[in-house]
């Protein structure tokens, strides 16, 4: 397709005329409704996917200049950050966090936007129902008010989170005013060994180029690690993309994208479907197409990772130990580090695997998806927690997940082990229904922040994979899953 | 949006790297339904003792920092979740400029959408900034979007750089939305044409 304006095509940064485009430009150029001379330009909304806390100001802004949505069925809409995870029939105890679901509810009804409620099967956390449902499909550009939006970057789509304000703007325009990052690519070849998944390398990559690594940045994760992940593992690279502080992550669209999506309910069907796949296979980075910045990792090299800061960058392989501040030059990295150990109540040189943990959450948007549970169990099966793990929740990512792990038994292996089996939500990855650590809590924790506070006041985060975080949950401390038997 | 004004303001010091949006405002405080209010809970969890006090140690508890409408503070702020609770309580607090080295893009971006001007400096210049405001807490520093300036009384000013569409709107208070509706053809040429191609984006 034609782009409707000339110039606007060519990215203002890189300007390399004659060279290939990346995935990246081709979703970028197939999206611009117009675009002016200082590059800014106004982007073609395919999807917007809505939850309670980023939107219910969008729709008062909404009612209160009397516009209405511009394309009602661009819009998908879930509960997720606030529902409970226990006792459903009881509904939301929090007053608070009640209204804010009921808000939802009322608006997606008053504009006639298609909701998934409490209690629906579908209902779940909004990045692990879009692709799903095939509601999520390649070429598309995604938005929602969630900064873990680059979770659908896996499918070959240009999908980013964005604030309140421009979820109205959507909302009224089903477009958006922005300007085109830069090409990063992330490059892993060689496979990583057994026991090394795909939040592994995330983690690595994270660990690499820092949580501003990307800044500026769109992320295209390339290489034979990368090509070798199942859909659910690219889903959890690209949705922590935004950790290293690019907006998106893209993977190129391979017959693994399309075994995965055939068949969903919002994907096309029969003649329509052998188009669109025509059309999806493009969707990779010209042979020549020209990065501004390409890093490259050696995936065999990469063992599990365990975070031991307040930032997802502060990260190590788990048979490491926390590092000294003393060893960093800089003094303001130096006093970030010695604040990150005081609030971890760690010492400098601990070995990792000598760190001891109270909780355990298995979810999130990043992890709770049936191979995560699936990986997690194997490790569950047969064994019990330790007796000084007070609590572990798993929390599948979606009521369908849920349902799938029920059918494969995965819910009885968990429960015998003493997991406490939930029902989906955003839960513990960042506490805003009911389940939290306690101040001082340490937590091995499948989520995506490890920041102060995050999952609890004076809560305490090391994210790791979720065989890590079954294996801390029976071992009581962190232990290398590869050696863990 | 309120325009952008010319002003003289207290120049508050921040001097940490990654300062996350989970600091600015912590999750409990993004219940609200409405935009208002936020100010109170401005980085709750340092600013505030396990009573409701006020911690001492904190920055922004200074007295001399009391009023100030800038922020300067470390690399990558605002990183983290999408929240525009964040700009919407620093606006709410009194915030209407922040200088730092670098901040997270949807952070920046939401920043502007709710008349907050922040302005990109490299790192000599943040540290003569935190240094300047370090010896004379409360000092007050002058900002000139039109000329795109900032003076300080010890002679650091500068000049900085800004997107001249963003400028624009923070210099006229306009709303976005009704300025894209303004190009509304523009956008039904498009869907026609994007239909076209892919058609399987417009199911029945």
């Amino acid at each position: 397709m034609e782009p409707p304006e000339a110039g606007c095509s060519l990215s203002l940064i890189a300007c390399s005329c004659m060279s290939g485009k990346t995935l990246y430009d081709k979703l970028w150029d197939a999206h611009v409704v117009r675009c002016e001379p200082d590059g800014s330009t106004l982007l073609y909304i395919d999807r917007q996917l809505l939850h309670e806390v980023t939107s219910p100001q969008a729709f008062e802004g909404l009612r209160l200049s009397h516009r209405p949505l511009w394309r009602v069925k661009a819009c998908l809409a879930v509960a997720d950050h606030n529902v409970p995870t226990a006792d459903l029939e009881h509904g939301i105890s929090d007053p608070v966090s009640r209204l804010q679901v009921e808000t939802l509810d009322g608006n997606c009804a008053e504009f006639g936007i298609t909701e998934f409620k409490m209690g629906d099967p579908r209902q779940g956390v909004v990045h692990v129902i879009g692709p799903e449902q095939g509601a999520t499909l390649p070429g598309m550009t995604i938005v929602c008010g969630d900064s873990h939006t680059s979770t659908h970057g896996a499918f070959g789509a240009l999908a980013f989170g964005i604030g309140t304000s421009e979820v109205e703007h959507v909302l009224a325009t089903q477009c958006l005013v922005q300007k085109k990052a830069r090409n990063m690519q992330v490059r892993i070849d060689g496979q990583p060994g057994p026991g090394v998944t795909a939040k592994d390398l995330a983690l690595a990559v994270i660990g690499h180029i820092g949580t501003a690594g990307g800044t500026g940045h769109t992320i295209e994760f390339a290489g034979a690690a990368i090509r070798a992940l199942s859909m659910e593992g690219r889903m959890t690279v690209c949705n922590m993309a935004i950790e290293a502080g690019a907006r998106a992550g893209l993977i190129a669209v391979d017959q693994t994208t399309v075994d995965y999506l055939k068949g969903r309910t919002y994907a096309p069907q029969g003649e329509m479907w052998e188009r669109a796949v025509a059309a999806w296979m493009t969707l990779r980075s010209d042979d020549d197409a020209v990065f501004d910045q390409v890093v490259t990792l050696d995936g065999a090299a990469i063992p599990p990772q365990v975070t031991w800061g307040t930032s997802p960058e502060m990260v190590v392989p788990v048979d490491g130990r926390v590092p000294d501040p003393e060893a960093q030059a800089d003094a303001v990295k130096r006093e970030s580090l010695w604040r990150a150990l005081r609030y971890m109540d760690l010492k400098p040189s601990t070995p990792i695997t000598a760190i001891a943990v109270d909780k355990v959450f298995i979810g999130s948007c990043t992890n709770a998806r049936i191979e995560d549970l699936r990986a997690a169990a194997q490790v569950a099966r047969g064994r019990k927690l330790a007796a000084n793990v007070r609590q572990a929740l798993v929390v599948p990512g979606s009521g369908l997940v849920k349902r799938q792990a029920e059918s494969e038994g995965l819910d009885v292996i968990f429960r015998e082990a003493g997991f406490e089996w939930r029902e989906p939500g955003c839960s513990m990855c960042l506490a805003m229904n009911a389940d939290r650590l306690e101040p001082g809590e340490r937590c091995a924790s499948t989520s995506n922040r490890n920041f102060e506070g995050r999952q609890g006041y004076g809560g305490r985060t090391h994210l790791v994979s979720p065989a890590m975080a079954a294996a801390a949950a029976v071992a009581g401390h962190f232990v290398d899953v590869r050696t863990f038997s | 949006m309120q325009p952008y004004t010319k002003h003289e303001s207290i120049a508050a010091a921040m001097n940490r790297s990654n300062v996350d949006t989970d600091q600015i405002i912590p999750k409990q405080f993004l219940k609200k339904v409405e935009r208002s209010g936020f100010g109170v809970h401005l980085f709750h969890d340092w600013r505030y003792n396990d009573d409701g006090s006020d911690n001492p140690d904190f920055e922004l508890n200074k007295p001399a920092f009391k009023g100030a409408k800038i922020l300067v503070a470390g690399d990558n702020f605002g990183c983290g979740s999408s929240r525009e609770h964040a700009p919407w309580a620093i606006a709410d607090y009194g915030f209407n400029t922040l200088i730092s080295t670098s901040y997270a893009d949807i952070f920046y971006n939401n920043c502007f959408k709710n008349g907050i001007l922040a302005i990109k400096v490299d790192k000599a210049l943040l540290d003569k900034l935190m240094a300047e405001i370090g010896a004379n807490e409360g000092v007050r520093f002058s900002v000139d979007l039109e000329n795109q300036q900032v003076a300080t009384p010890a002679g650091n000013g500068f000049t900085f750089d800004i997107d001249p569409f963003r400028k624009g709107n923070l210099l006229s208070g306009l709303d976005d939305i009704g300025l894209t509706l303004q190009q509304a053809d523009k956008i039904d040429q498009f869907e026609q044409r994007h239909k076209q191609a892919f058609p399987w984006l417009w199911p029945r």
